[in-house]
């Protein structure tokens, strides 16, 4: 007997095989009829046509402050980050970038001609940046994200447009996309963008004022911050209901910059301010993983710009509440006190473990002892010295993501940059002392309940993906003596 | 607790918190892991657990109960040299030579589990490690010469 | 200066019976063929002196002894860095001896057994104890032939020597060992020696594997870090946080009661734990530092603005050249300012020492350049008698100069007397060793000079602003612990190096032949951030300075840079260097508008004008987007003299030049108002294999039977200019200001 497709029920069947068969066919074919009208119709709407290629600008010919305004903006945006591949040369493209449907390829943004963007007219850059659509009419795909970029307004794609005609031609071709069908057809980008896309450029909001919105316009637009500290819904697309609530960035969290920032002293304008142009702030740690090359090349941006982006990010985080540094610096008193390097009596240690430890955790707290307290307890203040764990999103936050490939793969050095350096214990530990480390951090260091995912965030993090994202901006100055600094002093004389 | 060092078992007696370099070289009295940061910085310390490179300067022996450690004395003497140590004498690699095991310890983590890395492989592996006489040339000549007569040595076993 | 009788204690110690020792006054014929030469003939003003450490202290007990079973050992005054003076040494006294290399022990810095060589410092080791050991050891060969010749009876110019035995016609072999079993002889050496003809040597200008790497890669005991003495116990030291802090509280009853804690020391502002365990005295110095009270004072000068703060200090000018003559009808003059900020040792080994008290006798072993100053300054900080305190030179890590050496041992030797009996190890923490070492001095020169028409240099004004180069030990307030104590000892007068070597003024007169030429040295007695003596002294930035200034003369002159230093060098080592260094490099084949991004820099000086010649060529690549620059590939000639170790020599270079680039691309010491702020790797980068070069090569040019002339340090100051003078060439921006940071670059060579 047939099963209806159309309601579920199962009916008897009057006709018989040889109708039904007709009948399927019949309705196959108009079937397929239909699919093929609509993907025409849709074909034809979305089509986008090739603009004429032509030769790129000489040398000299673009007013040098239209350049350094593209700089500037390029550093916001971090275009390079995407573009230049490690072993690589800069906007050359090749970095892989992992999505949940495949792997991504940048391409070679160099102005050279055959392979790079070098023959493309100042429309059609801006045609990729507002609409996501190639010089040639192919659709970009979302990794580039144009639909961020689509706020940017003419002045500043001229301007970039500027930045990236005057860098050095590369021949380079990068490897292609490994994307499964219909995502390998471009032109299924059309209905994306139809769902997903609002093209720009940024209209002010008349509510808020102009810092606000210059903020809103750097942040929405070239920074794309939401492009990592959005959740994506299945179709990878942000979810603008939960704007700022949170995402991920090859493999590290991107904490949410919303009302639920786990940060336990909350962020404000000065200390995003400092951390994005700095590379650290005091009560918070140092920019590492992705964020590192945000802050790095934020170092070379217009530090007005990077002002405005602060606020605009705190204005989002908002008044977390008054009590929120208070049970901050208690927490960091308590593990401050229960830590006291002369202190190691039996009772003391006892204390420690029923207060803050109630996995009963002795290893956890060897471990802690042996290759954490030298550095992080210290009285050296950030960004060189380790933070208070007390303070650390890593240990507060929502997942032990970001602790665990610290732990792992640490802050490497970097060639000739003033910048911490941190050793992995990759090597060092097995994932069950992971583990352990990571429940006694969790449970020393916060009031928070554990964790319930730290296994499969090990299991992750041991990939050499993630390695390769281990990194720590630099930073040019060390800190005077912060909060931590503080914390450390109050607990010596209680 | 129990250490296996080398080979061998060794019963530690010591607060489980220390980092396995002190009882390298204060209690096994064992020279080649040396002290130059405490901070994981500069890789003079480097020895090898279970094949793979540490920092033993900021490894609490807590961690390495039941692994295996092997230390530069592990993998051969003057009169029976390792490759890597045979490599390192004909080369001629050493200035000061305090940075030197810790180098050897981590090329021989490297040629081991990657006995064909090329000369950028190499690079980029040593980066944790820090010379400041100047040696770079000469351990890269070394390394390469080590790579050379272990290719070998596992070619003619094959052969 | 005369024969004054060695001591009892020393002679105790050199003499076993039968032992053939030679002290040296600067008299006497040698080949004294009857033992009836008086022990010691006062000197006769007149005679020359013999050459080397041979003429510097003639109480000098020995260099060469001879046991009875004919063990060799030969003494030196100077010590092991890591520069391969071991072997060198050794090489040399085998070679002059015809004894085997494998069979002579060294026996290197000891206040109680060697030679006074004052410091292993200023590329001194091979043309002053290499002289001396290596006349030391003919005139001693020549002693036994004559011996032997007599006991042979046969006339000394019949007989030979091999294998440390003297051989007859008809093949009687003489042991060096029975030689000597007869006679006690106080020899006194001659002016000349008969050396042997270098076409025929065996040993020196061979390859000959140095003697110290194989414990060095196989974990032997190498290092004053591998000392274990019995009963030893590991201290460590709470530094005060900035210069002349004192020490206002500390409450250290807690830190007494931890686990393992055998003391707390203090004395005035020295404050220090010693433990058990290593790991104990590491905790104890966490918790006691936490407990301590520092009243801080220093002031430190603006980091960002150290020319103008060098300019402003007072000074004490030193006229170190004055040819200057009016009137050359210059057609073009040029001036620049170049500068350089502290610049740090950053030994990978941070400083330590083994120190013991026993029935009144302190032995410190130490890695300090200078065993006899370091002593006498400890005996003056303890209040002891020198002979009471002997320092034994035991290697540590790369020095390169005045480090946190001989502060260790004196720490050392302050806990060896709060615990007297026990072996006490002071290991510095790598922060101390960046906070507290005395840095190479920040320095700045002007320089101004005249082209006539046809591009040649018809003027020189040269000027450099420096500290002292030298804080090393004489004087007990040299050391940082005699310093702190409680009845403290002033840090001693900063006194300029005489030239020829030069401190500040070390390389400042240019080897290249000027018309007229002036150079004074701005000596600034005021040392608000402490230095000290770092490889090459100010030979560094002297040529760092004069070799980017030619390049700039050359550019004005339009012509090429090694031409031009051609034009005006008459030396023909120098040339030689010169050429060959360019030729090599194929120099002349460079691209005229290379690889974007990509330079070539060329730079040549002869250390101290007076120690080995270098040139370097270099090509080096800068990145545009980042600034960064990349030393691709080097070529260097060198001209050491008599060669005595090749790959020695190779190897020195090879290291110069990395360091040098290391110091010139990246390293700045970084502080505040009051407190060093560079303290470990993060804070004070340092060069990484990611920077590595991709080649380099070394080219020595042999000169056999010349004098040896020093070469330890001969890359640091030409390596330097190299680097500037390719990264100038690659981006068409001059960069003046050391260090050549990225970030500098990248301001300069905008967007």
């Amino acid at each position: 007997m047939l099963q209806s497709v159309w309601d579920g029920k199962i009916r008897r069947d009057p006709i018989g095989p040889m109708m039904r068969a007709k009948r399927f066919a019949r309705n196959a074919v108009v079937f397929c009829f239909i699919l093929a009208l609509v993907a025409g119709i849709f074909a034809i709407a979305a089509w986008q046509p090739a603009l004429a290629p032509i030769s790129p600008p000489p040398a000299g010919s673009i007013d040098s402050s239209l350049i350094k305004r593209g700089a500037e903006l390029a550093a916001i945006g971090d275009c390079g980050v995407c573009h230049t591949a490690p072993s690589g040369r800069e906007f050359a493209g090749g970095v892989g970038i992992q999505t949940p449907f495949g792997t991504i390829y940048s391409t070679n943004i160099t102005p050279d001609e055959k392979t790079g963007i070098g023959n493309w007219s100042e429309t059609a850059f801006q045609r990729a940046m507002r609409h996501g659509v190639r010089r040639d009419g192919g659709y970009l795909y979302p990794a580039f994200p144009y639909d961020h970029f689509t706020l940017v307004s003419d002045d500043d794609d001229k301007a970039l447009y500027a930045f990236v005609m005057t860098r050095e031609p590369v021949h380079a071709i990068p490897p292609a996309n490994e994307l499964p069908f219909p995502l390998n057809v471009r032109l299924v980008m059309a209905g994306w963008n139809l769902a997903f896309l609002h093209p720009g450029p940024y209209r002010a909001d008349t509510a808020h004022d102009e810092n606000w919105n210059r903020g809103a316009y750097l942040v929405e637009g070239v920074g794309h911050c939401g492009a990592c500290h959005t959740p994506r819904n299945f179709l990878g697309a942000e979810k603008a209901d939960q704007k700022f609530a949170g995402g991920e960035a090859e493999g590290w969290t991107a904490y949410a910059l919303d009302a639920s920032s786990p940060a336990p002293m909350p962020w404000n304008a000065d200390a995003l301010t400092h951390y994005l142009s700095l590379g650290f702030a005091d009560d918070h740690g140092v920019a590492r993983g992705p964020m590192a090359d945000v802050a790095s090349d934020l170092r070379s941006a217009s530090q007005d710009d990077v002002r405005a982006i602060a606020a605009y990010v705190a204005a989002q985080i908002g008044d977390q509440g008054p009590e929120r540094p208070n049970v901050a610096h208690q927490v960091a008193v308590q593990a401050a006190r229960g830590k006291t390097v002369a202190d190691t009596s039996a009772d003391n240690q006892a204390d420690v473990k029923t207060l803050r430890d109630p996995h009963g955790n002795d290893e956890g707290a060897q471990i802690y002892a042996g290759a954490c307290a030298g550095c992080h307890e210290g009285p050296r203040a950030l960004p060189y010295g380790g933070i208070n764990l007390a303070l650390s999103s890593g240990i507060a936050g929502p997942s032990a993501n970001n602790l665990i490939n610290v732990v792992l793969y640490g802050l490497p050095a970097a060639e000739a940059t003033h910048a911490p350096i941190m050793p992995g214990f990759i090597n060092a530990m097995n994932d069950t002392q992971l583990i352990l480390l990571a429940r006694y951090l969790r449970a020393r260091f916060t009031n928070n309940l554990p964790w319930s995912d730290i296994a499969d965030s090990v299991r992750e993090a041991r990939s050499a993906q993630r390695a390769m994202t281990a990194q720590q901006a630099p930073s040019p100055e060390p800190a005077p003596a912060g909060t931590m600094q503080r914390i450390t002093d109050e607990a010596q004389h209680q | 607790m129990k250490l296996n060092i080398n080979n061998s078992e060794h019963d530690v007696d010591m607060d489980p918190r220390t980092p396995l370099l002190y009882v390298l070289r204060d209690d096994l009295k064992l020279n080649a892991a040396k002290f130059g940061c405490g901070l994981g910085q500069c890789g003079a310390c480097t020895v090898l657990v279970d094949g793979e490179p540490i920092f033993s300067c900021v490894t609490p022996i807590a961690l390495l109960a039941d692994k295996q450690i092997t230390t530069l004395e592990g993998l051969g003497t003057s009169e029976q040299p390792a490759p890597i140590q045979r490599a390192f004498i004909e080369a001629q690699a050493a200035q000061c030579g305090y940075c030197i095991p810790g180098m050897m310890m981590r090329a021989q983590a490297l040629l081991q589990k990657n006995p064909h890395a090329s000369d950028a492989e190499i690079r980029a592996w040593l980066e944790p490690n820090l010379c400041r006489c100047g040696t770079h040339m000469r351990i890269l000549r070394a390394i390469h010469r080590a790579q050379a007569m272990m290719t070998t040595a596992q070619e003619g076993s094959q052969g | 200066m005369s024969g004054a009788p060695i001591t009892l204690s020393r002679r105790a110690v050199l003499v076993g019976s039968g032992a053939l020792i030679l002290s040296f006054s600067s008299t006497a014929r040698l080949l004294a063929q009857d033992s009836g030469v008086p022990p010691t003939a006062p000197p006769q003003p007149s005679a020359p002196p013999p050459p080397g450490s041979l003429a510097k202290a003639p109480f000098l007990d020995s260099w060469i002894r001879i046991d009875a079973d004919g063990a060799i050992t030969v003494f030196t005054g100077k010590a092991e860095l890591g520069q391969g003076i071991k072997t060198a040494l050794l090489q040399v006294a085998a070679e002059q001896l015809d004894a085997d290399f494998g069979q002579i022990k060294l026996v290197t810095a000891d206040t109680a057994l060697t030679a006074d060589e004052g410091f292993t410092a200023g590329s001194h080791s091979m043309q002053d104890s290499g002289t001396a050991i290596m006349n030391a050891a003919a005139q001693v060969r020549q002693l036994l032939i004559a011996v032997a010749a007599q006991r042979a009876g046969r006339p000394a110019d019949q007989m030979t020597t091999e294998n440390a035995a003297v051989v007859a016609p008809d093949g009687r072999r003489f042991g060096y060992g029975e030689l000597v079993a007869a006679e006690l002889l106080h020899v006194q050496a001659a002016p000349q020696s008969v050396l042997k003809d270098p076409s025929r040597y065996k040993i020196m200008n061979r390859r000959i594997p140095r003697v110290d790497i194989p414990a060095k890669v196989t974990g032997g005991a190498a290092f004053v870090q591998d000392l274990r003495p019995d009963g030893m116990v590991h201290a460590r030291i709470v530094r005060p946080p900035s210069y002349g802090a004192t020490l206002v509280g500390v409450e250290s009853g807690a830190v007494e009661a931890m686990p393992g804690v055998l003391k707390v020391v203090r004395d005035g502002s020295f404050l220090a734990v010693i433990a058990e365990r290593e790991f104990q005295a590491i905790e104890a110095m966490r918790a006691l530092a936490a407990a301590a009270q520092w009243q801080e004072t220093a002031k430190l000068p603006d980091a960002e603005n150290l020319p103008d703060f060098l300019a402003g200090l007072p000074s004490q000018d030193i006229t170190v050249l004055d040819q200057q003559q009016s009137g050359l009808g210059g057609a073009k003059t040029l001036s620049a300012t170049y500068s350089r900020p502290y610049v740090a040792h950053g030994s990978i080994g941070p400083s330590c020492a083994v120190a013991q008290l026993d029935s009144g006798t302190l032995t410190v072993w130490t890695h300090t350049q200078g065993v006899f100053p370091d002593r006498d300054a400890i005996a003056e900080m303890l209040h002891m008698p020198k002979d009471k305190v002997r320092c034994i030179h035991t290697e540590g890590a790369g020095c390169y100069g005045h480090n946190g050496a001989d502060d260790a041992a004196a720490d050392a030797a302050v806990l060896a007397r709060a615990m007297p009996g026990r072996p006490v190890r002071v290991q510095w923490t790598r922060e101390q060793e960046h906070a507290c070492e005395p840095y190479g001095p920040a320095m700045m020169v002007k320089v101004s000079a005249a082209l006539d028409d046809a591009g040649n240099i018809v003027d020189w004004d040269y000027g450099v602003w420096s500290n002292t180069h030298n804080m090393r030990p004489g004087g007990a307030g040299a050391l940082l612990a005699a310093r702190s104590l409680a009845e403290p000892f002033p840090a001693p007068e900063p006194k300029p190096i005489p030239m020829p070597e030069g401190g500040g003024d070390r390389n400042s007169i240019p080897l290249y032949k000027f018309p007229s030429a002036k150079v004074i040295y701005h000596f600034l007695p005021a040392m608000p951030v402490r230095i000290s003596a770092l490889r090459a002294l100010g030979g560094y930035m002297n040529v760092f300075s004069i070799e980017s200034f030619m390049d700039e003369l050359a550019a004005a002159a339009a012509a090429d840079p090694v031409e031009f230093r051609l034009k005006h060098l008459d030396d023909p080592r120098a040339r030689e260097v010169v050429s060959t260094a360019a030729e090599r490099f194929g120099w002349s084949h460079k691209p005229r508008a290379g690889l974007p991004g990509r330079g070539y820099g060329f730079a040549f000086a002869r250390y101290k004008n007076l120690a080995a010649y270098c040139a370097i060529a270099c090509e080096v690549e800068v990145n545009h987007e980042t600034g960064r620059a990349r030393m691709v590939r080097a070529v260097a000639a060198v001209d050491s003299g008599q060669v005595v170790n090749p790959d020695g020599i190779t190897n020195q270079i090879e290291g110069a030049i990395l360091q040098s680039m290391s110091w010139t691309l990246y390293e700045n010491v970084t502080f505040d108002e009051r407190r060093i702020t560079s303290v470990d790797w993060a804070t004070y980068p340092i060069l990484r294999f990611s920077a590595v070069p991709d080649a380099m090569e070394v080219h020595i040019i042999n000169r056999p039977g010349m004098p040896f002339l020093g070469s330890g340090e001969a890359g640091q100051g030409p390596a330097a200019a190299a680097v500037a003078n390719a990264v100038a060439n690659a981006t068409g921006h001059r960069f003046r200001d050391l260090p050549l940071a990225k970030e500098r670059i990248k301001a300069a060579i905008g967007i």
